[in-house]
């Protein structure tokens, strides 16, 4: 098990290292001390490996993430996670904004909260966030479930797409084009799953969220919307 | 870009290490302004006491100016700061001397007064910055600094923040202002003198007017999300306080961390990562649009 302190050893050495893994490495389980806010640790993993960072991490942590866990049992900076393809990130803290942007897979998960534009863009990553998210999350949201637990703050899913949004809480205001849409069984079953995919097992009861997601009144041009835009 | 630090002691065991520990986040934030740095710092004051802070067009000229001040103000008491000297004397002669200022040296720049406020200001890394002012060694109450991206106007010590906004005030920004031009028109026909091109320079003359007005300091920030335009973190010291504001949309970071020691404010989390029991502390991001303010 490889245990890296980056007070001693460069942010851009263990990067590499994580970087020349291959899928059959007998190295799964890595460890990583003192990230101390330091940006783009354990970004752009291609292998399904584990990777604990103990501490806080800053920007883009875990970008790019196609396979890998990566588990920050701290809080993270703008964007971790950001554009991940598969494999499962945990946040362990809280989580500042641009969580999970514009991810196409995997799941990310926030146990504390989520400050603004948490999902923006995303494009098939399921979030799930146990305390609240900010202003503008899920803008433009194309594809994928964003789950909160708590509140959501203004705009929520401001001309969004296909995203389907699942939120526990109040929501503070919808953006554009955002409503809020029947919750049936099957949304429930979504909800079920994500929650168990993410390890929450049976501790919440899917009927208590409410769902929003696109009225499709933004997808033609309509002189009439002409405000909205 | 541009990084913003603030810390703000509860502590006064800490006092004597507020220097050393804001030079360390000020270093920390090079990557995010490169161009000049600079901060203030609230340190000891006397009642019936003035301090200015004074900069020089060089060391040299700086320490012949207060040569000169020395003998035709035997009440001011001078400290040599590279290009910076700070000028303590008594309230009654500051009116004077700021006229034999504009008289006797009219290349020597006021850049900050107030009881217990000091301002440093220079082109180049904040860390050398920090040397050459000899921050690691300064003491006080609170500090905010700045590092600076140029964006909105050239790379000049002018260009370099904290802005003064009044007596004992002062004002770091990180961020750019849309309406800054006409907003300088405007508060010019309300008789206030701006010196650069610079954004900040109009947030905090936006400040100082409306303060000037009667509106508290808080007042004065709420109004502001109104007046000006374009994104911005602003962070804001007084005489006993330190203030933070980001505007509605709040797309530049903040990050701050309360203990029972101090209260402190960053750009990014690596700012506050130096900080003594930084890893027992509350951190969190100050919601946009909301008006933070510690006073002790």
């Amino acid at each position: 098990m490889p245990e890296v302190d980056l007070d001693v050893t460069p942010l851009r050495e263990l990067n590499a290292a994580l970087h020349r893994l291959t899928a059959e490495t007998n190295e799964r389980h890595w460890v990583i001390d003192h990230p101390a806010g330091r940006h783009a640790v354990a970004a752009g993993l291609n292998v399904p490996v584990t990777v604990q960072i103990n501490g806080p991490v800053g920007y883009y942590c875990a970008g790019m993430n196609k396979f890998a866990t990566v588990q920050i049992h701290g809080s993270a900076g703008v964007g971790v996670a950001e554009n991940m393809m598969s494999g499962f990130v945990h946040v362990f803290g809280d989580a500042s904004q641009s969580a999970g942007a514009t991810g196409r897979g995997g799941l990310l998960r926030i146990d504390g909260n989520a400050s603004s534009r948490c999902g923006i863009s995303m494009k098939g990553i399921d979030i799930v966030v146990k305390g609240s998210v900010g202003h503008m999350s899920a803008f433009m949201a194309q594809a994928g479930n964003l789950v909160v637990f708590g509140d959501a703050g203004d705009s929520l899913g401001d001309s969004i797409y296909e995203a389907k949004l699942f939120v526990r809480g109040s929501v503070k205001s919808l953006g554009a084009d955002c409503i809020e849409k029947e919750m049936r069984d099957e949304h429930k079953r979504t909800v079920h799953q994500l929650l168990t995919q993410a390890g929450f097992n049976g501790e919440v009861d899917p009927s208590e969220f409410k769902r929003y997601g696109s009225a499709r009144k933004l997808y033609n041009f309509n002189v009439d919307h002409a405000g909205e835009y | 870009m541009c990084g913003i630090v603030g810390l703000f002691l509860k502590d006064p065991a800490l006092e004597p290490e507020l220097g050393r520990l804001t030079a360390a986040m000020l270093a920390t934030m090079s990557d995010r302004g490169p161009d000049s740095a600079g901060f203030a710092v609230y340190g000891a004051g006397q009642a019936g006491q003035t301090k200015l802070t004074l900069r020089g067009s060089s060391a040299t000229a700086i320490e012949e100016t207060v040569a000169e001040i020395e003998d035709a103000f035997p009440g001011a008491h001078a400290t040599l700061h590279d290009t910076h000297a700070v000028v303590a004397l008594p309230d009654q002669e500051v009116e004077a001397l700021v006229k034999w200022l504009e008289r006797e040296a009219p290349d020597t720049e006021i850049v900050g007064r107030g009881t217990r406020m000091e301002i440093f200001k220079e082109v180049g890394l904040p860390s050398s910055v920090a040397e050459r002012f000899g921050l690691a060694g300064m003491s006080g109450t609170h500090a905010i600094g700045h590092t600076r991206m140029a964006t909105e106007s050239a790379v000049t010590t002018d260009g370099a923040h904290p802005y003064s906004t009044g007596g004992d005030q002062c004002l770091v920004h990180n961020g750019s202002l849309s309406n800054h031009n006409n907003l300088r028109r405007e508060l010019r026909r309300e008789g206030l003198d701006f010196e650069t091109e610079n954004d900040t320079e109009v947030a905090a003359g936006y400040l100082t007017w409306r303060m000037r007005e009667g509106l508290s300091l808080g007042d004065a920030l709420k109004v502001s999300l109104d007046d000006l335009d374009g994104f911005y973190t602003f962070v804001v010291g007084t005489e006993n306080g330190f203030g933070v504001l980001r505007d509605g949309i709040a797309c530049k970071p903040a990050v701050m961390a309360e203990t029972d020691q101090y209260v402190a404010f960053g750009s990014e989390y690596r700012v506050l990562a130096t900080l003594p029991g930084i890893e027992h502390a509350r951190v969190w991001e100050p919601e946009p649009a909301t008006v933070y303010f510690w006073e002790r």
